[in-house]
């Protein structure tokens, strides 16, 4: 889901502003790091790691993203030495309408030498203009050997590989206080039964098991279809999964009905929602930054959202402890199948719009276990690569996301909106699935509007 | 690029354009008497309708012939945008909104502005209020939607009795005891993202019909209350008729920005619970669907739904000017 990536760093517009600035008047300021003397820097003992990627100097790459500040400066400390060892100049320019200015650049001639992509679906978007270069070998071989199989699928357009995931979101977790879990002695669920036990028995102590909000401005409603989507592939797996977002399954199919029912007992039901907020349809003008405040006030049980959401916290308590006995913590949702541990996710593409050698050089670098290593040890971000050890993480709720993601069992999936096509994944889904909360418009006409809005060609 | 270098660029470019005028200028002013005054038209209309051209009428006409290709403009499929706006079950909540906001919204404004006009004619110190109710004119249609979105917000009593929301506190205070969610409390919930609208646009229609009511001659309010006219009939039998120029103009101004509303619906609701509008399901087709046909064809019905508006009002100025 592009949009949280977005929203978690909309905090720093002005950074961008400035970044704009700079950018029209052709200046290069924005960039990091000095060529130096590459030559020289080769013998260098630093960069005995850094040899497989060549000597480039005096080279320039162009980066384009929707990552902004303060996140734009750790990414320029982790290639550093990168830039120093090859002389690659990398040019980061993040923008918060990254997803509407790609396609306007790459049709103006003007595409970014690499681009992080959020979604499958405007990778193939891009792919189709003819612009995205396909990676050298050495990305193939990297995404091959240190990611979970389905992410290089996502890489994949009409059977082209074309980008390496970049950063990873872990979507399968439930927000819960374990201060109250310990006060009210409940256990973490491990179980689908034992989750909806715990739901039952909160409801009878009075506290309201679950909260949530939907709202994100125009792209209100993108958490409703995480919800759905945790509900398909728990229920009815991967291979239905695959099938509902190829349009070969119907929205308005007996599985994706039945996951919308149980979608009903779960967000809809009146005994379990919304708590400290106010009734079901509260849901849908509730932020889905605030939707987990009420956690803190212990007058909420339960929030299913993504790992980006421990970003959230601070801003409702600066001294706020994220940790399994701290104020607030994330546990798995557990899956129906528990020898299928389901796992929903998100995350970045490394698209390339060149193939000059020096471009090369730094998308394979991007794919390497040495970049997501130094990324991972700056905190606060997770890889899928399993190249990286759980160990260097430094902050609990990315270790225990990164757990999950680089789990070779787990049942992985993207998320599926994210696949869809445009129209029914940033549009239709969300503005029906808001309806089903705010106007408790019947599920029948929710499906059916959605799968009137799947694009026809 | 060095600071040295922009500096320089700061001084040449500018010194490089006057010194291309200069040039133009004194090859015009050598040429023969009678290319002169052609000659000038072209030098100073000719670069203003090259920006003109490439700035506007280009993009329109793209625009246009977007609209008759697919979602990303590699297919011709005739009218079929046309056909899914006016066609889709869903998509009458938007034309039916726009329709509403159109009429709605420049009346309310209007008589507004024009009663407090009348009702700070005689007044003393007429500025100060007048500054104020002119006032959210300053304010962009973002910030005025976050101001009430504060005043619109709901917490459910039984959950949170101190509220957030102006209206529910002041419902609550009046002793209704369970205000709805005012912004899923449909139909009603487009009335008041309108009533921001008028918030905003009620200064601006004071402001010019007040100034219409002091250019009226005082013999001619005079020579009616002469002839025994008073109160009402020399409001609606003096007054209306000598500002009714300016009445059409204000009110078609105010319409012609109602079309355009997208920044007050985007973030209020974001076109949700029954509130979507014409220029917002415009700016979602084209820049977050990504369809640019659909996208295309909603900014052609917006043009020519807004040209009738354009043209009245321009013919309407056109008059006020050859009268006085």
């Amino acid at each position: 889901m592009s949009v949280p990536v977005r929203r978690r760093t909309a905090a720093v517009v002005g950074g961008v502003a400035a970044a704009l600035l700079l950018a029209a008047c052709g200046s290069s300021s924005s960039s990091s790091g000095t060529s130096g003397s590459p030559a020289a820097s080769n013998t260098d003992p630093a960069c005995a790691d850094y040899a497989a990627y060549g000597s480039h100097p005096g080279t320039t790459v162009s980066l384009f993203t929707s990552i902004l500040p303060p996140e734009q400066q750790k990414y320029e400390t982790a290639w550093k030495q990168f830039e120093s060892c090859t002389g690659i100049t990398v040019k980061y320019e993040g923008s918060n309408s990254f997803e509407s200015q790609l396609p306007t650049r790459v049709a103006g001639g003007n595409a970014p030498d690499i681009a992080l992509i959020p979604q499958p679906g405007l990778l193939a978007q891009m792919v189709k203009t003819g612009a995205v270069k396909a990676p050298p070998q050495a990305v193939s071989d990297n995404v091959d050997k240190y990611w979970n199989p389905q992410w290089k699928t996502y890489g994949t357009v009409n059977g082209t590989f074309y980008a390496a995931p970049n950063s990873a979101n872990m979507k399968s977790f439930v927000w819960y206080s374990p201060s109250l879990f310990k006060a009210k002695g409940y256990t973490v669920p491990t179980t689908w039964d034992q989750l909806w036990t715990l739901s039952d028995k909160m409801a009878a102590d009075g506290i309201k098991p679950w909260c949530g909000g939907v709202g994100s401005g125009t792209a209100t409603g993108w958490l409703a279809t995480d919800w759905l989507e945790e509900t398909v592939l728990r229920q009815s797996g991967g291979d239905v999964y695959d099938k509902w977002i190829s349009h070969d399954i119907k929205f308005d199919s007996p599985e994706i009905t039945k996951a919308m029912d149980t979608l009903a007992g779960w967000m809809k039901n009146d005994k379990y929602v919304n708590a400290g907020i106010g009734n079901v349809a509260s849901i849908a003008t509730t932020t889905f930054q605030n939707g987990g405040k009420p956690i803190l006030d212990s007058k909420c049980g339960m929030y299913q959202q993504a790992s980006f959401y421990a970003a959230q916290w601070p801003s409702f308590k600066a001294s706020v402890k994220i940790a399994a006995d701290g104020d607030v913590f994330a546990f798995y949702l557990p899956s129906i199948d528990p020898s299928k541990k389901a796992v929903e996710g998100g995350g970045e593409f490394v698209a390339a719009f060149a193939d000059r050698p020096e471009v090369q050089s730094f998308q394979t670098f991007l794919s390497s276990p040495l970049y997501a290593d130094i990324k991972v040890k700056e905190g606060g971000w997770v890889s899928a690569n399993n190249g990286v050890p759980l160990t260097d993480y430094t902050d609990d709720i990315s270790k225990l996301s990164a757990q999950y993601l680089t789990d070779p069992n787990a049942l992985f999936r993207f998320d599926a909106s994210d696949l869809m096509p445009a129209a029914v994944g940033s549009g239709a889904e969300w503005t029906q699935l808001t309806a089903w909360f705010a106007e408790n418009k019947p599920t029948k006409d929710v499906l059916d509007a959605i799968d009137a809005a799947w694009p026809s060609s | 690029m060095t600071t040295g270098y922009k500096l320089f660029l700061t001084v040449a470019v500018p010194c490089l354009f006057f010194a291309t005028l200069l040039v133009v200028f004194w090859l015009a002013s050598k040429t023969k008497a009678r290319f002169q005054t052609p000659l000038a038209r072209l030098i100073f209309l000719g670069p203003a309708a090259v920006l003109l051209f490439i700035g506007l009428v280009i993009p329109a006409l793209q625009t246009f012939w977007k609209g008759f290709l697919n979602d990303d403009s590699t297919k011709w499929i005739g009218l079929k945008n046309y056909g899914w706006i006016f066609t889709t079950p869903d998509n009458r909540t938007f034309l039916i909104n726009t329709l509403l906001w159109i009429i709605i919204t420049p009346i309310f404004s209007t008589a507004l502005g024009l009663t407090l006009a009348l009702l700070l004619d005689r007044m003393k110190r007429e500025s100060l209020p007048k500054s104020l109710i002119f006032m959210p004119m300053a304010i962009s249609f973002v910030g005025a939607s976050i101001i009430w979105n504060l005043v619109y917000s709901y917490k459910d009593p039984s959950v949170s009795p101190n509220q957030t929301g102006l209206l529910s506190a002041i419902m609550i205070r009046l002793g209704l005891s369970d205000p709805p969610n005012w912004i899923l409390w449909q139909p009603w919930n487009n009335f008041l993202l309108m009533v921001i609208m008028i918030w905003i646009q009620t200064g601006f229609a004071m402001v010019v019909l007040s100034a219409a009511i002091k250019a009226i001659p005082t013999d001619v309010t005079e020579a009616a209350m002469l002839d025994g006219a008073s109160g009402w009939s020399l409001f609606s039998k003096v007054t209306v008729p000598m500002i009714r120029g300016t009445l059409v103009v204000v009110l078609t101004t105010i319409a012609i920005g109602v079309l355009k509303v997208f920044d007050i619906v985007r973030t209020m609701t974001g076109g949700n619970f029954g509130t979507q509008v014409l220029a917002n399901e415009m700016y979602a087709q084209s820049f977050v669907q990504f369809n640019y046909g659909r996208g295309s064809a909603l900014a052609v019905v917006l043009f020519i739904a807004v040209v009738p508006l354009i043209v009245y009002n321009i013919v309407q100025l056109r008059k006020e000017q050859s009268i006085r």
